[in-house]
């Protein structure tokens, strides 16, 4: 139904007012297909309700419930009504820690991604577009990058640049950018034997505007996929780095929950109140930008769909 | 879970099916080829470990801010005491000199001074050695048997219900850290929680009060074994079943396949003589490829079990920081992948007719 009426508008309006339509018949055939897919309405439902709770936060959660000296509740207890998911080691409550506790997750999960999508991406984009030296060059970069052992190059870098948020950011994303940086290099060098390219290059563009005009577009939908994936795997990154003890100690995060539980004895205890929690809101927002992005990724490459 | 050896290597060479057999190179030139491709892959290897240095190098001896600082902290030093620690350490020697005797020194296995333990880095290392590679070695074995089977199952019947089940369960694990699997299993099964009583020990690799001789040792260490490797094979072996099945699966519209179905052999043989070994190849670059990835999985794991492997010796070092001892747990991690990745393209060679004929 929808790519006849899309042949439509090309031809009947003029070249300077069809480029519009075309984008919104392709948004809305893309939010069609998406919808078709329960599984992504399914991850999308889950990313949004911890979105939405890390955004209202602050509106019922108040710096005192989170201060250790001011917590009232009993010292690691099962749990009850006032706690619906029992309390810390202070008396906190474990269910106000775990959603104040998805603001740090996430921030660190999305920046961390941005991050690694910009370092990824730029070089994969370079080193397919300027196949010779410089593509080789990056591109043995890249694979020096794969063998070395990412967790142990992590922590080295976030104990070498001090605690912090953003020392794990810059761990994360050192560490894992390689994956986008191969993927967006294959798509960049398909896109570049296409003709258009070549139109582009005899219209006499230069290697940047034919990157960032013609290229870049063309790889993005690529991109999109692969980040929202990232995130999901930025997020364990964070969990796993605080969990070591190499966050902000002061900042509470889901990896951070999980190492005062392990070291204030929650394991010994039994206080699975303490320790389920955290760890299921991980598996729920990891799980939720998984399906997200394996959605998008069959709606916009149809041909994907019988692989993963 | 036993899987029977056949299905995993079966005759790779023998029922090897490929389509463009090799042109029969002669004996000589082949013999040369062979010789030219591991020089090749041998120079790579020494060049991965030489930026591996250089990256650690960077990291440990430019980026942190003071050493002498570091060291002396929270003692009483005069500015004479410093001074003579900084030209022990070579710290105001120009940067190709310092880079140097850093290279030189890590060849010959002088990795440094512990600040902690009060030890040289290279004997702590090479006490922690060996629990990290049997934990790491059995885990990975039984990940990778178990990831292969299960890969196998579920690309030949791609969308079937085992498949389904299959993934889904792969999901969940991938989504989960593997240290808070570790962290449910300890309270399972080592703790005890509700009716489940204490099955294993979890607190280290063996028993003190049990003689570290004899055949109760090893009992006892196969013992402390059990939940640090159901963990790792948790949280890994669902890798190695989405590298397989994808495999599997583009070997699936192969014309060879067709042909073997043709001449009417049971879709069991079909599988197992033909579109698995062929299947296989890729699969173990692959996954050699991911040991980079997984050796993390020891840091995470180790701490919660008390392994006295590599992993709790760095996760003792960043918790003070100990910059030596986490440069050499750094160093011996990347040397590890490096190896493991020389071995990958020696093994994709012996296994591939094809790249030995080219």
């Amino acid at each position: 139904m929808t790519a006849p009426t899309r042949g439509r508008t090309r031809a009947e309006e003029p070249a300077g007012e069809a480029a519009a339509p075309p984008r919104y018949a392709a948004l809305r055939r893309f939010a069609r297909g998406y919808l078709r897919r329960p599984s992504g309405i399914v991850g999308l439902v889950m990313l949004l309700a911890f979105a939405v709770a890390a955004l209202v936060a602050p509106s019922f959660i108040h710096p005192h419930d989170l201060d250790v000296t001011r917590a009232s509740g009993a010292l690691m207890a099962p749990p009850t009504g006032a706690y619906p998911l029992g309390t810390d080691e202070n008396g906190r409550s474990v269910l106000f820690l775990v959603i104040w506790g998805a603001r740090a997750s996430l921030f660190i999960g999305v920046v961390a991604t941005l991050m690694t999508v910009f370092i990824g991406g730029t070089i994969g984009l370079v080193a397919g577009h300027y196949q010779g030296r410089v593509g080789a060059l990056l591109m043995h970069v890249t694979d020096w990058f794969i063998v070395l052992p990412s967790l142990p190059l992590a922590i080295a870098l976030s104990v070498v640049l001090g605690q912090g948020a953003s020392s794990i950011i810059i761990a994360i994303a050192i560490t894992s950018w390689t994956g986008t940086a191969r993927l967006v290099r294959a798509q960049t060098l398909a896109v570049g034997a296409r003709p258009f390219i070549e139109r582009g290059r005899a219209l006499g563009a230069s290697d940047p505007q034919i990157m960032v005009r013609h290229v870049l577009p063309s790889v993005l939908p690529l991109i999109l996929v692969s980040s929202i994936l990232t995130i999901g795997s930025a997020i364990l990154a964070e969990a796993t780095l605080t969990f070591l003890g190499l966050g902000d100690p002061t900042t509470v995060s889901w990896g951070s929950m999980l190492n005062s539980a392990f070291a204030q004895g929650a394991v010994t205890v039994g206080a699975w109140w303490y320790l389920l929690t955290p760890g299921i809101a991980i598996l729920l927002v990891v799980m939720g930008f998984t399906l997200t992005g394996r959605a998008i990724e069959h709606v916009l490459d149809p041909r994907m769909v019988d692989r993963a | 879970m036993s899987i029977p050896p056949d299905v995993l290597l079966g005759e790779p060479l023998a029922a090897d099916p490929t389509p463009d057999p090799p042109s029969g190179a002669s004996g000589g030139a082949s013999r040369a080829g062979a010789l030219w491709f591991y020089a090749r892959k041998l120079l790579a290897a020494v060049v991965s470990f030489f930026i591996t240095l250089v990256i650690g190098f960077v990291l440990f001896q430019l980026m942190p801010a003071d050493p002498v600082r570091a060291l002396t902290q929270g003692r009483p030093t005069s500015a004479a005491q410093m001074q003579a620690l900084r030209d022990s350490l070579g710290l105001d020697k120009p940067l190709w000199q310092r880079f140097a005797s850093f290279v030189g020194d890590t060849l010959h296995g002088r990795l440094g001074f512990s600040w902690q333990f009060q030890e040289p880095v290279a004997s702590l290392v090479g006490s922690h050695l060996w629990p990290t590679v049997l934990l790491m070695g059995v885990s990975t074995v039984i990940s990778v048997s178990l990831g292969l089977w299960l890969g196998i199952r579920s690309g030949w019947r791609q969308g079937s219900v085992f498949d389904r089940i299959s993934s889904g369960v792969s999901l969940t694990l991938w989504s989960v850290p593997t240290f808070w699997l570790g962290l449910l299993l300890l309270v399972a099964f080592s703790v005890g929680f509700g009716p489940i009583p204490s099955l294993f020990p979890a607190d280290g690799m063996s028993d003190p009060s049990i003689a570290a001789a004899g055949w109760p040792h090893v009992v006892d260490v196969a013992r402390h074994l059990v939940l640090p490797v159901a963990t790792l094979v948790l949280g890994d072996y669902a890798l190695y079943v989405s590298i397989m099945r994808s495999s599997l699966i583009d070997e699936m519209d192969s014309p060879y396949l067709l042909t073997a179905r043709a001449k009417g052999l049971f879709d069991s043989d079909v599988r197992r003589k033909h579109a698995v070994p062929n299947a296989l190849l890729p699969a173990v670059t692959v996954i050699f490829l991911q040991i980079g990835g997984i050796i993390g999985g020891a840091v995470t794991v180790e701490t919660v079990y008390s392994w006295p492997g590599l992993g709790y010796l760095t996760y003792q070092a960043l918790k003070v920081p100990d910059l030596p001892l986490l440069q050499g747990t750094f160093i011996i991690f990347s040397a590890s992948v490096i190896i493991m990745n020389l071995a990958a393209d020696v093994l994709y060679r012996f296994l591939d007719p094809r790249v030995r004929a080219q």
